[in-house]
């Protein structure tokens, strides 16, 4: 039980989410996700490909992993530029929230060593053990991440009702418990050896056709 | 270097031996010569290799993977491995696309690929796709590593299930792969996938969306042509863009991480359209 956790995956933590769809404007504005059901497949889509690369990398990150071969290993697992600047941009915005709450030279030299903001996901995971918190909670925050916010830009895109989109939510929330479970494992395993090979490098072909895609709009209502 | 076999091979390694084929390509030093040898040219298990062109002057070495009896079955581990010394040239094909069949027992197979090139090396390594049958898992994991000036054109295809698999069983098999990619020690690309029966949301709006192919061109120190947006219709025209309604297709060319690696990456309906969508002028056909 942890009330930093609480704090720091709340939707309303001064991080910028908010104001990003996780690609689900574009799914939405090419019919693909239209009602509860397939906004449910493109969740579960996203929680178990950059949702559980995100956890793997935050749980490393709270887990002491060097965060100049995680910022490296991110980059590698994000072909997108515009997800790149995406992930950086909302890494710097977390880190500047997270600075605030739990002050620790670590995240000022992550600060000084990333001007342009390092990635969100590892931003997220120090972050974490700044405020104490265990591995298995970043990656738990991280999966969180993942879904809640398309399912936030989701209700507002498409107006869907919602108590259907947070029953959507409820449903996937022991998947959630199971990608950070996953991440978390691997998470040790690369800190053991040293090697970020182990962290979960999972890929989803249309985010990345969607992210660049939404890049090239130039009326949009959310920034990615 | 042998760390994708290795970490491919862990969790049953000791059960079945790993059948690898191997090529290695060198500049030709001999006078009077130019162009490049084979001085290792052995296949192994299923996979043969032919030579199908001698490297001579600026003309690649030419290797074709042939498929000599089928495979991968559920339960095979083969792998190849090609290495490109300093000013070679070699362009390695297939005659057919590798069919992942399910074998006796339930399980996967795993096929391995090491690439390695050079500095002032090229290589082009544009097999025929991986096509998942019913029933079948593959586990295919890539590790390339690259100098700093090494030159590479790397196609990957995944085809989900044959239309006999479709029309009989209804589905397709399971493709899990894993493309790791080293620029002068740097990381430039970490990429899996995990497509069919049994992987979470992959027939869904964020992973495929009912598409049935998928792959790259990754192209690194070599001319690289944009898909030319008007050719390629995405997905469907969508309110506010250019592009005219089109077959459920899509590309688009990402900058990597790294000097000069541009990856191009599809999703279409069939091979047909897929290979159509990942061919630059350049290439052979």
């Amino acid at each position: 039980m942890s009330g930093a956790l609480l704090l720091l995956a709340d939707g309303r933590f001064p991080a910028g989410g908010h104001a990003h769809s996780g690609g689900v404007e574009v799914a939405v504005r090419a019919g693909l996700v239209k009602d509860a059901d397939s906004l449910a497949a493109f969740l579960t889509g996203r929680l178990h490909t950059t949702g559980l690369t995100a956890a793997g990398l935050a749980a490393a990150a709270a887990d002491g992993f060097d965060p100049t071969g995680l910022d490296e290993a991110a980059d590698a697992r994000t072909p997108s530029p515009a997800l790149r600047a995406t992930s950086r941009r909302l890494g710097r915005q977390l880190l500047r929230a997270a600075r605030a709450c739990w002050p620790d030279p670590v995240l000022d030299g992550l600060a000084a060593a990333h001007p342009g903001g390092a990635h969100q996901s590892v931003v997220l995971g120090l972050a974490a053990r700044a405020a104490g918190l265990a591995p298995a909670e970043a990656a738990l925050a991280a999966a969180h991440e993942s879904v809640n916010g398309p399912a936030t830009a989701c209700t507002r895109l498409l107006g869907l009702d919602p108590y259907q989109v947070v029953a959507v939510l409820a449903r996937l929330a022991p998947e959630l418990d199971t990608v950070a479970d996953a991440a978390t494992r691997a998470a040790a395993e690369a800190v053991r050896r040293q090697d970020a090979w182990p962290l979960p490098a999972a890929s989803a072909p249309l985010l990345d056709l969607f992210a660049e895609r939404h890049s090239a709009w130039k009326v949009r209502l959310f920034a990615s | 270097m042998a760390r994708a076999l290795t970490a491919a091979a862990a969790p049953v390694r000791g059960e079945l031996p790993v059948s690898v084929a191997r090529i290695v390509a060198v500049p030709d030093t001999r006078e009077d010569h130019a162009g490049t040898l084979l001085p290792v040219l052995s296949g192994a298990g299923p996979l043969a290799l032919r030579r199908l062109r001698a490297g001579r002057g600026p003309a690649p070495a030419e290797v074709a993977l042939v498929g000599a009896m089928a495979a991968p079955l559920g339960g095979d581990r083969i792998a190849v491995t090609a290495r490109v010394e300093a000013g070679a040239r070699l362009r390695v094909t297939s005659v057919a696309a590798t069919v992942s069949l399910p074998g006796p027992q339930p399980g996967p197979a795993w096929y391995d690929v090491e690439l390695t090139v050079a500095a002032g090396a090229t290589l082009e390594w544009l097999p025929e796709p991986v096509v998942a049958a019913a029933g079948s898992h593959l586990q295919l994991t890539t590790l390339i590593t690259l100098e700093a000036g090494a030159r590479l054109r790397y196609r990957e295809e995944q085809i989900l299930g044959r239309q006999h698999d479709w029309t009989v069983h209804g589905r397709p098999g399971r493709l899990t792969s894993r493309l790791t990619v080293r620029q002068a020690g740097r990381l430039i690309l970490d990429q899996q996938s995990d497509l069919g029966p049994g992987a979470p949301g992959w027939d869904g709006p964020a992973v495929l969306a009912g598409h049935r192919a998928t792959g790259q061109l990754l192209t690194v120190g070599l001319p690289f042509t944009e898909p030319v947006p008007a050719a390629l219709p995405v997905l469907a025209a969508l309110p506010g863009e250019r592009e005219s309604p089109g077959e459920g297709q899509g590309a688009v060319a990402l900058t990597l991480p790294g000097a000069d690696a541009r990856l191009l990456l599809a999703v279409a309906p069939d091979g047909l359209v897929l290979r159509r969508l990942l061919t630059q002028p350049a290439d052979p056909s």
